[in-house]
């Protein structure tokens, strides 16, 4: 089976030098895409039917399309690598950066040049230190041998590319939140339209993609779209890196087909639940998506099943609930990481989140009441989308309100019993 | 006064973006790689290379949490209280950090030496809990390991 994106990784976990990379075909989408107008290359990238990795699933190519081109496009144009991970359960963008950080570059450099973007940045989350340091020397190696800078391989365009650290918080993952951390404010979303397309950074036209997204760019000008499609086993092209944390036999991350069964992942791969556990569900694709459950284990992990299923895809870096660990206490988990992470800046976002916290807590501690039950029920329609600012608060009510559906009991439990019963 | 070495440091960065507003945050953590955090003096330092106003910098400092704007011990022990590593158990990791170092979680040992934080997921969650220490990651906690690790830092 082909990994394009993880198959030159390293066993002892180094990253992958220059060398190594140019050897294994590095660059050679790169100097495809040279030889290629702009257009063809988002054309490309359009018949592949590639959706953004980093959760929403938006098409990348036709979000490309929508950048003004052509003499009289307002400049300089950017390029954002979204590298700032932070959905809770999720660790395939540090991997992809540590052990092949050539190949994001590379990605990159195809993907701005489709938009015929000037400047690049890559927005780096502040705790992926090791992240930062493989990034900038791959740059500079980059820079030597002009795949960046000036005159890229004598094909006249240009392109510089920037390592931006940040300072933390998860709203900064919101795109437009993230230029205004870029442009060095505090990380508010902005109001769409215009949207970044048009006007991003500093109101130029900026495209902002996730790392994964753009680690397969260049694959896909170099070997096509028909290859891309079969790669995967679904309609959404491509190979997807999977990831399962919690209470499993072998945690980790598998670059697999698109649209691979969830009970294989599970199972084949993450080697099924430890000893003496049992399966209780699964946020399918990070802290932000449904919980599914065991009714759900046949679903093809692909942005429209997952969808079907109840949840979304998300970043497809599942985290498993077993049967030894309380589904309340894992939601309270859940909905503090969203209350401290909230940017403060609607009310409903704000204020319902610290709320529905402070509930989740009182249950915990065995001080919850049937009346608890409705106000969290009423959180998740009043946080839903079309109520708030952005999508972070309606994305943060999604564990709670399957969680209310699927373990009701194990709530109800909480308030008969006044007290959560995993905790001596 | 900001030294030498940050000022260059900040200068160079500076040539990245299109205006100084957008090295708010990156010179803080400049600035504060070198002093462990960035007090109401660097702010006034900041806000005069980079012709901000001290609210406006404070107001960044005061969003992100990685800047810090109390000083801390000589290593910053973050530890990851995210989904993952809730599951995997690190409430009994805190307890015992908590214990060991006897300082609560946001404070600093009497001594100077540790300050312990919660941080969100670092991204370790195949190898949870985990926590980072001056910026090195720490995985598969447990009672042993945690007091292997604390022995690494004087």
């Amino acid at each position: 089976m082909e990994k394009p994106l993880t198959g030159n990784f390293r066993a002892d976990k180094e990253a992958v030098s220059l060398a190594e990379y140019e050897r294994a075909g590095g660059y050679q989408g790169l100097r495809t895409a040279l030889h290629m107008a702009p257009a063809d290359v988002t054309e490309l990238v359009k018949k592949s039917n590639l959706r953004g990795r980093g959760g929403a699933g938006f098409p990348t190519g036709m979000k490309w399309s929508f950048v003004p081109m052509g003499k009289d496009a307002p400049h300089p144009k950017y390029l954002v690598a979204n590298a700032d991970e932070m959905e809770p359960g999720t660790f395939k963008d540090r991997a992809l950066m540590e052990r092949d950080p050539h190949q994001l570059i590379e990605g990159m450099i195809v993907s701005a040049y489709a938009i015929d973007a000037d400047i690049g940045y890559i927005f780096l989350r502040g705790e992926y230190e090791r992240s930062y340091e493989r990034l900038a020397r791959a740059i500079a190696e980059a820079e030597a041998r002009n795949y960046l800078g000036h005159n890229i391989l004598g094909s006249g365009y240009s392109l510089i590319l920037h390592l931006h650290m940040s300072a933390g918080r998860y709203i900064c993952g919101e795109e437009t939140a993230l230029l205004n951390a870029l442009e060095g404010k505090r990380a508010h979303p902005r109001t769409k339209p215009p949207f970044p397309q048009v006007s991003g950074l500093w109101g130029k036209p900026t495209i902002v993609q996730n790392v994964e997204t753009l680690c397969n760019v260049h694959h896909i000008v170099n070997k096509g779209p028909e290859w891309f499609h079969g790669l995967s086993k679904t309609e959404d092209g491509g190979t997807k890196i999977y990831g399962v944390s919690g209470k499993v036999k072998r945690p980790g991350l598998w670059e697999l087909p698109m649209g691979t069964p969830m009970r294989e992942i599970l199972e084949d791969h993450a080697g099924g639940m430890r000893e003496g556990l049992r399966f209780r569900g699964v946020l399918p694709g990070g802290a932000s998506t449904d919980f599914l459950v065991e009714e759900h284990l046949d679903t093809p992990m692909d942005y429209g099943n997952v969808q079907k299923a109840g949840s979304r895809l998300g970043t497809g870096t599942m985290v498993v609930l077993d049967d030894q660990t309380c589904p309340v206490g894992m939601v309270w988990n859940l909905e503090h990481f969203f209350a401290q992470e909230s940017c403060g800046w609607c009310t409903p976002c704000w204020s319902g989140l610290a709320w529905t916290e402070k509930i989740l807590f009182a249950m915990e501690q065995g001080k919850g009441s049937t009346r608890d039950l409705d106000t969290l029920a009423f959180q998740t329609k009043f946080l839903a989308p079309g109520n708030t600012f952005c999508a972070f608060a309606p994305g943060a009510v999604e564990p709670l309100q399957s969680a209310l559906k699927y373990f009701a009991d194990d709530f109800r439990r909480h308030i008969d019993e006044q007290r959560c019963p995993w905790r001596q | 006064m900001l030294s030498g070495e940050e000022r260059k440091e900040i200068e160079m960065k500076l040539t990245d973006y299109p205006n100084k507003q957008a090295m708010s945050i990156e010179s803080m953590l400049i600035v504060q790689r070198h002093r462990g955090w960035v007090s109401d003096e660097s702010l006034r330092d900041l806000s005069e290379i980079l012709g901000l106003s001290v609210a406006d910098l404070d107001g960044v400092a005061t969003f992100y949490n990685l800047i810090r704007r109390k000083p801390v011990g000589r290593h910053v022990a973050l530890l990851c209280d995210s989904v993952s590593c809730w599951i995997m158990g690190c409430e009994r990791v805190r307890d015992q950090l908590c214990s060991s170092l006897g300082t609560p979680l946001g404070g600093t040992t009497a001594d100077g030496r540790f300050t312990l934080l919660p941080i969100v997921c670092l991204g370790a969650c195949d190898r949870a809990p985990a926590m980072m220490i001056d910026g090195k990651l720490h995985e598969d906690l447990d009672e042993q390991r945690i007091e292997e690790v604390l022995a690494q830092y004087e």
